[in-house]
């Protein structure tokens, strides 16, 4: 009977690791269809900007009642994982709290750790339940946000579910488990005087209490199958869904923008052009020194701007795919917030939904395989990309360093520079720059003429 | 008394021929040289430098677009000759600091021209004036006083966010006798006039409110008369936000400057 949910233990692991795995080689597949860009540099200055805000979660905490929910998860996350450790060993070696003999003075005060993060978890995940569909905070609302109706809402729904109901099979099993000890049953009477009653699952051993022995062994080991596999389909389930950001989030926040935000990033293959333009020596700047800073290579570009997902930054792909659409962003947007349709959640959820809908692309008929589609026109439309005030609210609400502001002002670029597409306004902006030095229509003889009133206004 | 001080506006050009060197190139903008309202923040600021007695110099019709609205919009080459244009002007005269009062040009100076070649200390003139009334060069006195009145400050996206400019500005506010009152988005949260990214070249997309419409009942739930402005989109976008709600009569829209300008008199 053991040997037989042994077996059967390895095999469910051996399965979630292969489903894993090819979820990980397809993502970080998709990532790096993704124009290289740099961000191996200031590693120092990368780490601490990673342990303020990815593991300090720093940005949480601007609404400090989100911020120390959300930390209960996150915290309940990290340090259940020790559990399911010993949990794992346990189904591979067919032992019961593997650990427990071993380290018997601090095992109890580990369980009732996780059961407190467990109860934690629990109840957050209830409150987050709420804000979605009792007090319907606005930027989680489908009614208010089109990026977020069907599948978007179903997966926050199921993961806040999945993750009630992991953490009472959790309990439920300490309490069971506990019952089983107290009635001597087999080998969980072994662990009479080695392992106590636990914090939070004491309470719930009266639940148990009419139970015969066999269903007793029967719902403790349910609980703990369940558990587990709950775990570990979770594990799959997470590559497919926003939750993905409880794994990049490191790594996006890691390779996140140093630059000042209101800079946009440079175009050396334009730097070319125009010192062509101009008559300059090419290749170095006005003042001799290298075209580019960035250390990566003015390499041949296929087109200025993005028209598609491969003419984005890789860092622009993992930021799609590290988004957890909570909308922070979007309810920050200045553009959003007056009722235009620019969003900068749906920005990265169309960029990922891209990425994913190419990936499907592969899977079906290989990976040389190429859809007549593209991020601009068939996700995102110029409405939005026009809409867009280049305030970077979005950037600094992002809690894990996403910026989609640069996803908007690449596909811009493309819409001005390849398609000659701007707002006729802008056009007309564009020839005023040209033509006059000056956004307006002014005479550029006539730029000093202020300097004639300086003596002659009155305050 | 003031009233009778004769200002100069002297340029790169004059200052070269005479061989000498500015303390500091005010970068005037295209706003700046060219919006009626803006030009009195010029002036404005123009006087407070020769009050002082700063050393400074203007490149007068050898100043051109700094090459923003084109960037944000998408227009990379236009902004790039803008910005190598400029860069040529601006290093064959060895200008090594510059104050300006448009946090875009501000911004585009100081974080986008290093990387074409153009490496100047720049400070916006909020920064600036800050600066001067710390070192006590300016006293806020003779001039118009602003007991009882209260004054918001509306953060700019490219001065705020961009550039985490948020003191500097609110400095120089609490060098007048007036009350400053915060509105609810300030700071790193605080919300766009709505002019940004080439915004205000164009008509806004169909949405439900225009940004500036929003952001100026903001500044009106505070109760203040004063909307204080560091930029010269902003101050178009707060003072037409303002004529929207017919508060034109009661509600004020001044920059930083003008209000130092009035406190001094000049
Ligand atoms: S930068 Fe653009 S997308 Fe981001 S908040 Fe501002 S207007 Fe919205
Ligand atoms: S980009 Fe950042 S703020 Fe916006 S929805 Fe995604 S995770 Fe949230």
């Amino acid at each position: 009977m053991e040997i037989i949910q042994q077996i059967l233990f390895v095999a469910a692991l051996g399965v979630v690791a292969w489903f894993i795995t090819k979820r990980v080689q397809l993502i970080s597949r998709a990532i790096k269809l993704g124009r290289p860009e740099n961000r191996f540099d200031h590693a120092d200055e990368r780490l601490k900007t990673m342990l303020l805000v990815a593991f300090g979660q720093k940005k949480m905490f601007t609404n400090l009642l989100v911020g120390v929910m959300h930390f209960v998860i996150y915290a309940g996350f990290i340090i259940i994982n020790l559990e399911i450790l010993e949990i794992i060993l346990d189904g591979v070696v067919g032992t019961h709290r593997l650990f427990a003999p071993y380290i018997t003075p601090i095992y109890p005060i580990l369980i009732d750790v996780f059961e407190v993060l467990a109860f934690g978890v629990l109840s957050v995940c209830v409150v987050f339940l709420c804000r979605r569909f009792i007090a319907r905070v606005s930027r989680l609302q489908a009614s208010r946000h089109r990026e977020l109706r069907g599948w978007p809402v179903s997966d926050a729904t199921i993961i806040l579910t999945a993750e009630i109901f992991l953490m009472v099979a959790f309990l439920t099993w300490n309490a069971s488990d506990s019952v089983l000890r107290d009635r001597g049953v087999g080998h969980y009477g072994e662990l009479q005087g080695v392992v106590p009653d636990f914090l939070i699952s004491q309470y719930l051993k009266p639940l148990f209490a009419g139970f015969g022995d066999r269903a007793l062994v029967a719902y403790e080991r349910a609980a703990w199958w369940l558990h587990i596999l709950g775990i570990l389909a979770f594990a799959i389930y997470v590559t497919y869904s926003k939750h993905l950001h409880i794994a990049l989030g490191f790594p996006n926040v890691y390779f996140s923008d140093l630059q000042p935000k209101g800079e946009m990033q440079n175009m050396p293959e334009i730097t070319k052009e125009v010192q062509l333009a101009l008559g300059l020596p090419l290749s170095t700047q006005p003042d001799g020194s290298q075209a580019n800073d960035n250390g990566e290579q003015s390499a041949e570009i296929g087109r200025f701007g993005a028209k598609d997902v491969e003419d984005l930054k890789w860092i622009n792909l993992m930021n799609a795919y590290s988004c957890t659409e909570c909308g922070r962003c979007t309810a920050a947007c200045p553009a959003n917030i007056t009722g235009k349709k620019l969003s900068p959640r749906k920005i990265m959820m169309d960029t990922r939904d891209r990425l994913e809908d190419i990936q499907k692309g592969w899977k079906a008929n290989g990976y040389d395989y190429k859809d007549d589609k593209s991020l601009l026109g068939d996700y995102i439309t110029p409405e939005e990309l026009n809409a867009c005030t280049t305030c970077q609210a979005c950037i600094n609400a992002c809690p894990i360093n996403i910026n989609p502001l640069d996803i908007i002002l690449q596909l811009r670029r493309y819409r001005v520079m390849e398609e000659s597409q701007a707002p006729a306004a802008w056009n007309a902006m564009f020839s005023n720059i040209e033509n006059n030095m000056a956004p307006w229509k002014f005479s550029p003889s006539d730029r000093f003429n202020w300097a004639e009133q300086v003596n002659e206004v009155k305050f | 008394m003031l009233a009778e001080e004769k200002y100069s506006v002297p340029t790169m050009a004059d200052m070269a021929a005479a061989g000498e060197d500015p303390e500091v190139l005010f970068w005037v903008g295209c706003a700046g040289s060219f919006d009626d309202r803006y030009k009195r923040v010029t002036i404005a600021f123009v006087r407070i430098l020769n009050h002082v007695g700063i050393k400074f110099a203007v490149l007068g019709p050898e100043e051109a677009c700094t090459g923003d609205p084109a960037r944000r919009a998408g227009n990379e080459f236009l902004f790039q000759m803008q910005a190598v244009s400029n860069i040529q002007v601006l290093n064959a005269y060895n200008v090594k600091k510059i104050v300006t009062a448009c946090p875009h040009c501000f911004n585009t100076l100081k974080n986008e021209y290093p990387e074409l070649g153009g490496r100047y200390e720049v400070i916006h003139h909020s920064q600036f004036l800050q600066g001067l009334i710390n070192e006590g060069r300016i006293r806020v006195q003779d001039g118009q006083s602003f007991k009882g009145r209260k004054i918001t400050f509306h953060d700019s996206c490219y001065l705020g966010r961009a550039n985490k400019v948020y003191e500097a500005p609110r400095d120089v506010l609490s060098a007048l006798d007036a009350d400053l009152v915060d509105m609810k988005r300030v700071r790193a949260n605080g919300l766009c006039c709505g002019a940004g990214g080439g915004q205000y070249f164009k008509e806004p997309e169909p949405g439900t409110k225009d940004v500036n419409v929003e952001r100026v009942e903001e500044a009106l739930a505070t109760g203040a008369d004063t909307i204080a402005v560091a930029c010269p989109f902003c101050m178009t976008m707060m003072s037409d936000g303002v004529k929207n709600k017919n508060r034109e009569d009661s509600v004020q829209v001044y920059d930083v400057s003008e209000l130092i300008a009035q406190k001094q008199g000049l």
